[in-house]
C-alpha cells in the first residue's frame, strides 16, 4: 500500500522535479469517495469492490488534474520553494474542506469487498490481506506496462529528462503532466481504499501518517525511480511490521523520520536513484 | 518557405536579437554562421517556438508561426535539432526514434520512416536498444537527426551539429545533411561555429553578429569575401 502512495510522489517528481505534499490528502480523498460510493452499492462483492475502486481512482484523477491546472501551473517557472509552499496550502485546504464536509469524527468504511478467511496449510490469511496484496501487485504491474511499454509512458519519460526537447517531438508537455498527475492521483485513491478497507475508521487527516511514511519510502528507494519506490515501499513495510511486534511498538510512527534522516545523511539518491546535481 | 522578419528576443533585460530577418527557399541548403553569443541558437529557438519572440513575424509556407507553442509547430513538419543534441539519455535509440514519431498515427508510415533513418544511419540500428545516454556524441547526434526525420519534416533546423565531434565524423554528418536535403527534398537551416563545412554544402548563408545579419550572400560569394574569411575562415 504505500508502494501505491510512494508512486504517486514519485511519478510527480519525476516529471516535474517537486514534492506534491498535496498528495496524502489525494489518498484521504479517495478514502472518502470510496466511502459514499460503498454505501451506494448495494452488497460485498468482488465486483462491487472493483467499480468503488474504480470510481474513486478517476474522482481523484480528475481532482489531481486539477489542482495541477490551478494551482502547480501557474507556478511553472517559479521558484521550487513557491511551489512547495502551494503544495503544502494545497494539502491544508483538501484537509479542511474534508473537515468541513465529512467532519472531523472518524467514519466507518463499508466492506467493499467479500470477507473470507482461507487457510493455506498452517497459515491463515483473511481476505482482506489477500485483497491487498493483489490489487498492489496488479497495479504495480499495470503501471509497469503503462511506463515502460506504452507510448504515453515513453513520453512521460522523455517529459521527465528533457521537456523543451520532449516539445520540439511534437509532444504537449502540458498533457503530459496532466495525465501524470492524474495517474499518481488514482494510484492515491487506490491506496485510500485499501488502506480503508485494511483499517476501517476513515477522517479527513488520515492521509497524514501514510502520506508521510511512502513519501519516506519514495526517498528511500531513490526519488523519481518506479522501482525504488516500490522497494523502499516493501523495506519500510517490513521494517514497521518487526517494530510493531517488538519491545519498540510505541516507536513505529517514529521509524520514517528516522529512516528519513538516516538516509538523507548517508545515500540522499536513495537506494536505486542516481545521484545528479540540480538542473537550473 | 521560410520567412523571418524583423525579430526580436529578449531573454529578461538581455536583448539577444534585435530585428533578424532572413528567408530560405524550399529545397535549399541555407546556413546562420556567427561567434559565440551571436543569437544563432536564439533565432532556432524562436522559430521552433521555444522562446516567444517578443516583436517580428515568422512566416512558414505562407502563414505567421511566431509566438506557437513548440508542439504546433512540429505538427506543420518544422523541427528543431537542437544544439547539444538533446537525446533522450534514459530511453533506448529505438524509444528517442519512437518520440520523433509522436504525432505519426500511421502504423506503416512509421515502419518506413524507421527504415530510412537505418538506412541513412546504419550505426544507429545496430545501437537500437541501447540507452541514448551510452551513446558516443556523434551517434548521438545521429540519432537526433534521426529522431527529427522520424517525423517526416519538411523543414529541418539543425543547430551546430559539429560540436564536440571528431573531425572525420563530423565530414560524415555534413555528407548526410546533403543527403538528407537532395534525395529527401528537405529544406534545411544549418547554424554552425565550423562556418568552412557549412559554407561549402549551402546554398545561401547569412552571417549573423550580436544579434544583428551584418552579411548575407550565396555561400560560394560569402567563402571569398575578406571580412568573412578573417573573421570566420581562420584567414
Ligand atoms: N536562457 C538564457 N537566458 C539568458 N540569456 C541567454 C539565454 N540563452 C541565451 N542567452 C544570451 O543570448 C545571447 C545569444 O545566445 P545564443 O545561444 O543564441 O548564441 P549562439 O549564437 O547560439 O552562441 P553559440 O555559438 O555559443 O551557441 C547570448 O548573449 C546569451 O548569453
Ligand atoms: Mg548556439
Amino acid at each position: 500500500m504505500y508502494a501505491l502512495i510512494a508512486l504517486g510522489y514519485t511519478l510527480v517528481y519525476g516529471v516535474l522535479r517537486f514534492i506534491n505534499f498535496a498528495h496524502s490528502d489525494v489518498f484521504m480523498v479517495g478514502a472518502f469517495i470510496g466511502f459514499y460510493a460503498g454505501r451506494g452499492v448495494s452488497s460485498a462483492s468482488t465486483t462491487s469492490g472493483i467499480i468503488v475502486m474504480l470510481v474513486a481512482m478517476l474522482g481523484c484523477a480528475a481532482l489531481g488534474i486539477i489542482i495541477e491546472l490551478l494551482a502547480y501551473r501557474p507556478l511553472r517557472n517559479r521558484s521550487k520553494l513557491t511551489v512547495l509552499i502551494t503544495a503544502i496550502g494545497v494539502s491544508l485546504l483538501l484537509e479542511n474542506v474534508g473537515q468541513m464536509i465529512f467532519g472531523a469524527t472518524p467514519q466507518p468504511f463499508p466492506e467493499v469487498f467479500p470477507a473470507r478467511k482461507f487457510e493455506i496449510g498452517q497459515l491463515v490469511v483473511s481476505s482482506k490481506d489477500l485483497v491487498v496484496l493483489i490489487v498492489t501487485l496488479g497495479l504495480l504491474g499495470a503501471l509497469r506496462f503503462l511506463v515502460m511499454k506504452t507510448k504515453i509512458g515513453t513520453a512521460m519519460r522523455a517529459v521527465s529528462f528533457n521537456p523543451q526537447a520532449a516539445s520540439l517531438m511534437g509532444i504537449n508537455v502540458n498533457h503530459v503532466i496532466s495525465f501524470t498527475f492524474g495517474l499518481g492521483s488514482a494510484f492515491a485513491a487506490a491506496a485510500g481504499i485499501l488502506w480503508a478497507y485494511k483499517f476501517p475508521k476513515i477522517d479527513p487527516l488520515m492521509g497524514i501518517t501514510p502520506g508521510l511514511t511512502a513519501f519516506v519510502a519514495a526517498v528511500l528507494g531513490g526519488i523519481g525511480n518506479i522501482p525504488g519506490a516500490a522497494l523502499g515501499a516493501l523495506l519500510i513495510g517490513v521494517i514497521e511490521t518487526f517494530v510493531r511486534g517488538s519491545r519498540w511498538s510505541t516507536w513505529t510512527e517514529a521509524i520514517a523520520f528516522v529512516l528519513l534522516i538516516l538516509i538523507l545523511l548517508f545515500r540522499p539518491a536513495g537506494l536505486l536513484g542516481k545521484l545528479q546535481p540540480e538542473k537550473v | 518557405m521560410l520567412e523571418v522578419k524583423n525579430l526580436h528576443v529578449s531573454y529578461g533585460a538581455i536583448k539577444a536579437l534585435h530585428g533578424v530577418s532572413l528567408s530560405v527557399k524550399a529545397g535549399s541548403i541555407v546556413t546562420l554562421i556567427g561567434s559565440n553569443g551571436a543569437g544563432k541558437s536564439t533565432t532556432l529557438r524562436a522559430i521552433s517556438g521555444l522562446v516567444k519572440p517578443r516583436a517580428g513575424e515568422i512566416l512558414y509556407e505562407g502563414q505567421n508561426i511566431a509566438g506557437l507553442p513548440a508542439h504546433q509547430i512540429v505538427a506543420r513538419e518544422l523541427l528543431h535539432v537542437p544544439e547539444g543534441r538533446m537525446v533522450f539519455a534514459n530511453l533506448t535509440v529505438q524509444e528517442n526514434l519512437m518520440m520523433g514519431a509522436y504525432l505519426q498515427h500511421d502504423k506503416n508510415i512509421i515502419a518506413a520512416e524507421l527504415e530510412l533513418v537505418f538506412k541513412t544511419f546504419p550505426r544507429l540500428k545496430e545501437r537500437e536498444k541501447q540507452a541514448a545516454g551510452t551513446l558516443s556524441g556523434g551517434e548521438q547526434q545521429m540519432l537526433a537527426i534521426g529522431r527529427a526525420l522520424m517525423s517526416k519534416p519538411k523543414f529541418l533546423m539543425m543547430d551546430e551539429p559539429s560540436l564536440g565531434i571528431a573531425p572525420l565524423l563530423v565530414k560524415t554528418i555534413f555528407e548526410k545533411i546533403v543527403e538528407i536535403n537532395r534525395t529527401h527534398g528537405i529544406t534545411i537551416l544549418l547554424v554552425e561555429q565550423n562556418a568552412n563545412l557549412a559554407l561549402e554544402i549551402s546554398h545561401y548563408g547569412y552571417v549573423l553578429e550580436t544579434g544583428k545579419i551584418i552579411l548575407q550572400n550565396e555561400s560560394a560569394v560569402l567563402r571569398q569575401d575578406p571580412k568573412v574569411r578573417s573573421a570566420y575562415l581562420g584567414g
